[in-house]
């Protein structure tokens, strides 16, 4: 099988361990994986602040890029989202302005093809025990856009429970926002950092070495939080922890 | 151009490319539970009103007058205000309680039931998956000032005949011209740090006799 | 809107003061995660939650697609069952109404409901202006009055009050108003109560005339319903000889049959009972008119534009106007949870306000153009909504709105440099490894802009040593490993014939 990558444009210019990651794992597991290059950012930031018609060269930049690959897998629930949820929005509205159907058919040819990592993993693969081994205690926080648009449920739990030596902690209050909401993070400066105080508080209470999250761009909020207050806990991507195994094992600092 | 003309054309100003939207898909359920079981539909009743904090008792016919008495007396009253068509039999035995009759020649003043301990009455049903007492002022339950103003109201339920399972099974057997007041539990706030408690401006203490 | 919030300083503004009230903030935690917990029990004793969502949500919007024949029935039922109806383009006019309604009776005291309606229209302003004083009998917005306060929360205005602030409101202010609280006072919830009952009473024996809203409107029948808890709702509707009703258009539903769907979830939603105590039904005078001696003998709905029929124009933003107010959404939301119900400059605060209160306001002014933002997008608020109010879409929506306003010249211009990176990966490359190479030079906080409220609670991310991009190149050369067998199932591994996408170089 041969998939495309959609790294997204965090995790290409800041937190590349979660691509690489996501590229190892699925090369692991016999996926042959490509990274179209021509490849950038789905338009999320654009979109979500109102910038909608920003967000349109993007869209049909991401539907050509993609257009062959029967699978886009992306590690990240909210860029999953954006494409599958928001990208027929656009198209619907484009419609309704009497701009054409291009964007209208963009995003139906893309959406439906676009899955995130754990739906790779669970429902095209079939797998759970990805073999990976992560001998840490592990918390897990649910992004919102994975737990409420996408409906990953207990993919991800199931994920890491099956990972060798992992000790899962259960996060109280998992499903509330962990407050970075994208430039919600900097216009809402307070009540974000607030949220993420709570956030980072309960990932401490339950004695976790590690907050892995699916969603790098929460767990980029959350990472901030962490160092801020030099706080013994560390924020990983969950295809890390399902990408290290006995051999090759995760590392601070390995890129991957 | 009157307020009422100006709204309705902005109304359909606003509406005029909108589309026709789905149709209303009635797919929920009737009840839920099983209305042929009507012991298990009374039982559900009762324990939803004791849930609620009304105080639930059974009877028969023949105990009912009774059980009336010994509520009222419990309860320290020593007035009861009775509306019109309740069955004179039901405070036979309320020795020593005074009958404050309310009627359509000298009705009741709210000032005048406020100096009334209790009432009595009956009901138009009662809905058992939600704890609901329904009045509709028909006979035996009075205008609804009755059932308001006195601290204690006894409630009594025929339940052969006046209990349903749901909203569904309640809502046509109701006569929307009435005045339908909807009793479930004794008056009650969630004003205070969003917890239950009950006792406001109601009766506070509400007694409802399921009649066998 | 009330003159009480003219004025108002934008959401992030407001929100930091909340944030750094550690009273408020507890108070608010307390309540709205008591609350949020009893919702998830109450809404999962019932198995088909989803088909009544849906079939509340489809009622909501056949009302809303035929609003004019709707009203038009019910205006024609409740002035055949004696009532007359009242419409109001705006507040002004819905204040006008009311207040000479209450002076044609020559009382210059009412006994009012709560209602979001009043709230929005600022009617006890209005009255006041006019000499008519009037008392609010439910117990928060007793609360909310006797403070000289405003409310935050649609179900309970007072939730940013303690039980230990109220007894103390309680005790300072009843006696100013009215039968003064008694003496010794406990803050217990009970005694609250039972302080509220006998200060009211002697309003309610007394008053001849009441004002309330509705929480909906039966077309069909010509009935108003009010759903309540304390039976203050029950005294006002029943006791005073005039009863005016101030209801928002989009307040009325079809059939009677209907109902049956809203008084299932309502309860369920908002005070997470199965059914709340007390509910009143009325259609007109009655049928003994009003000669029955049973309540008002005169009775005035007056029917509420005030910017609806704007929102109903809004493709997107017309959903909104399915809210039956049951405030499931504020007491979900992350938001409304740290920053409080003020913040919001409205009546109607949490995320249904951020949606409602810029439709029915616009965006002129700093606080209403600021509300579409104050969301993390998180979906609390959809996912519990019973009427399936997309409530990210619209913020999203009004976002747009207000992004195309004067003001956000330097955000465009960024979001339009970052659109223009992204079309030219080249570019983007080229930045990515400028960025990655020069990542020692980087501070972890910047003083100012968009950084800078990034800095003040976080570190800035440490960059990498190189971008993902630049290890695919590296990593494309490598050999390819063999795959490793793991894991409990055998992933399907067809070959597929080699495709090269277009846009591989
Ligand atoms: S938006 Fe939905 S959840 Fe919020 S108050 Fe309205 S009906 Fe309730």
């Amino acid at each position: 099988m041969r998939v495309a990558l959609f790294a997204t444009c965090v995790n290409d210019a800041v937190l590349p361990r979660a691509a690489i990651a996501t590229v190892r794992l699925l090369e692991r597991l016999g996926v042959e994986v490509d990274f179209p290059e021509q490849q950038s950012c789905c338009g999320q930031p654009q979109f979500n602040t109102g910038y909608r018609l920003l967000t349109e060269p993007l869209v049909l930049r991401m539907a050509r890029v993609f257009e062959t690959y029967p699978y886009v897998v992306t590690p990240s629930g909210s860029c999953a989202a954006m494409v599958r949820d928001n990208y027929p929005r656009i198209g619907a509205k484009a419609r309704a302005e009497d701009r054409g159907e291009e964007l209208a058919e963009a995003a139906a040819s893309l959406a439906p093809r676009v899955v995130e990592l754990t739906e790779f993993l669970v429902d095209v693969l079939g797998v759970t025990d990805v073999g990976a081994h992560f001998p840490h205690r592990v918390t897990y926080h649910p992004s919102c856009h994975g737990l409420r648009v996408l409906g990953l449920g207990t993919r991800p739990l199931a994920l890491l429970r099956a990972v060798k030596d992992l000790e899962l902690l259960e996060l109280p209050g998992a499903e509330e926002c962990c407050g970075f909401g994208g430039t919600f993070a900097v216009k809402n400066p307070d009540v974000s950092a607030a949220m993420g105080a709570d956030k980072v508080a309960a990932a401490l209470s339950t004695g976790a070495q590690v907050l892995c999250g699916a969603d790098n761009s929460c767990l980029l909020h959350l990472d901030g939080m962490v160092r801020r207050r030099h706080a013994p806990l560390r924020t990983v991507h969950l295809a890390e922890i399902l990408a290290a195994t006995e051999t090759t094992p995760w590392r601070p600092g390995s890129p991957a | 151009m009157t307020s009422r003309d100006a709204i309705l054309d902005r109304i359909r100003a606003a509406l005029a490319a909108a589309p026709e939207p789905e149709p209303v898909v009635r797919d929920y359920r009737v009840a839920h539970v099983p209305v042929d079981d009507h012991a298990a539909v009374v039982d559900l009743l009762a324990g939803n009103l004791a849930d609620y904090r009304a105080h639930v008792h059974r009877c028969t016919e023949p105990e009912l007058p009774g059980l009336l008495a010994r509520l009222l007396a419990d309860h320290g009253s020593r007035s009861v205000a009775v509306p019109p068509g309740l069955p004179a039999s039901w405070l036979a035995q309320a020795d020593g309680v005074e009958r404050v009759p309310d009627d359509a020649e000298a009705p009741l003043t709210a000032q005048r039931l406020d100096g009334v301990d209790s009432v009595v009455t009956g009901c138009r049903l009662a809905i058992a998956e939600t704890g609901t007492l329904v009045l509709d002022a028909g006979p035996g339950q009075g205008r609804r000032v009755l059932t308001l103003v006195p601290d204690h109201h006894v409630c009594v339920v025929d339940t052969a005949r006046q209990v349903v399972a749901s909203l569904p099974q309640a809502l046509p057997r109701l006569d929307p011209t009435r005045p339908l007041t909807w009793i479930s539990g004794p008056s009650a706030t969630s004003d205070i740090e969003l917890d239950r408690v009950e006792g406001v401006h109601g009766p506070r203490t509400l007694d409802v006799v399921l009649l066998a | 809107m009330s003159s009480a919030y003219l004025g108002m300083p934008a959401f992030p503004q407001a929100a930091k003061a909340a944030t750094q009230d550690a009273r408020l903030r507890a108070n608010l935690r307390r309540a709205t995660h008591t609350i949020r917990d009893k919702r998830a029990r109450a809404v999962g004793e019932l198995d088909d939650w989803a088909a009544l969502r849906e079939a509340g949500r489809r009622i909501k919007d056949q009302t809303l697609r035929h609003l004019d024949v709707y009203l038009l029935q019910l205006e024609e039922r409740v002035t055949s069952a004696g009532g007359t109806v009242h419409w109001a383009a705006d507040a002004a006019e819905a204040n006008r109404i009311v207040a000479e309604l209450v002076r044609a009776t020559g009382e210059s005291e009412v006994v009012k409901v709560k209602s979001m309606a009043t709230q929005e229209i600022g009617l006890n302003e209005a009255l006041a202006e006019a000499g008519v004083t009037a008392y609010e009998t439910d117990l928060a917005e007793l609360i909310v009055q006797l403070g000289d306060d405003l409310p935050s929360h649609i179900l309970v205005p007072a939730i940013h009050r303690n039980r230990g602030e109220i007894r103390d409101i309680f005790v300072e202010r009843m006696a100013r108003w009215g039968r003064p609280a008694p003496e010794g006072l406990t803050d217990r919830p009970a005694d609250l109560a039972e302080a509220a009952r006998l200060h009211l009473r002697e309003k309610f024996l007394r008053a001849k005339v009441a004002v309330s809203g509705a929480n909906f409107m039966i077309a069909e029948t010509g009935t108003l319903v009010v759903v309540e808890s304390e039976g203050n709702g029950r005294m006002c509707l029943t006791l005073p000889q005039t009863l005016i009703s101030v209801v928002g258009i989009e307040k009325v539903l079809p059939t009677w049959q209907d109902l049956e769907v809203f008084l299932q979830f309502l309860p369920r939603s908002s005070t997470a009972e199965r059914m709340n105590p007390y509910t009143t039904m009325w259609t007109g005078l009655g049928p003994g008119g009003a000669a029955d001696g049973d309540g008002p003998r005169a009775f005035h709905l007056v029917l509420l534009d005030n910017g609806r029929t704007d929102t109903l124009a809004d493709e997107i933003g017309r959903q909104v106007l399915r809210c039956i107010r049951c405030s499931a959404c504020l007491n979900v939301c992350p938001v409304y949870e740290r920053a409080g119900g003020h913040a919001y400059g409205s009546p109607y605060p949490g995320p249904i306000g951020a949606v409602l209160t810029p439709q029915l306001r616009g965006t002129g002014s700093e606080v209403d153009a600021s509300l579409p933002f104050a969301s993390s997008l998180c979906g609390a608020c959809y996912e519990v909504c019973p009427v399936a109010i997309d409530i990210p879409e619209v913020l999203v929506h009004l976002r747009e709105q207000v992004a195309a306003q004067p003001g956000h010249a330097a955000e465009r211009a960024a979001m339009r440099a970052a659109t223009w990176l992204f079309e030219h990966p080249a570019a983007l490359a080229a930045a990515e490894r400028t960025a990655s190479a020069t990542r020692a030079l980087h501070p972890r906080t910047l003083p100012l802009g968009p950084a800078g409220a990034w800095t003040q609670a976080r570190d800035l991310p440490r960059l990498p040593a190189e971008p993902f991009r630049t290890w695919w190149k590296r990593h494309r050369a490598e050999p390819p490993a063999a795959p490793q067998s793991t894991g409990t199932s055998q992933p399907p591994t067809t070959p597929q014939p080699p495709t090269t996408p277009e846009s591989t170089p």
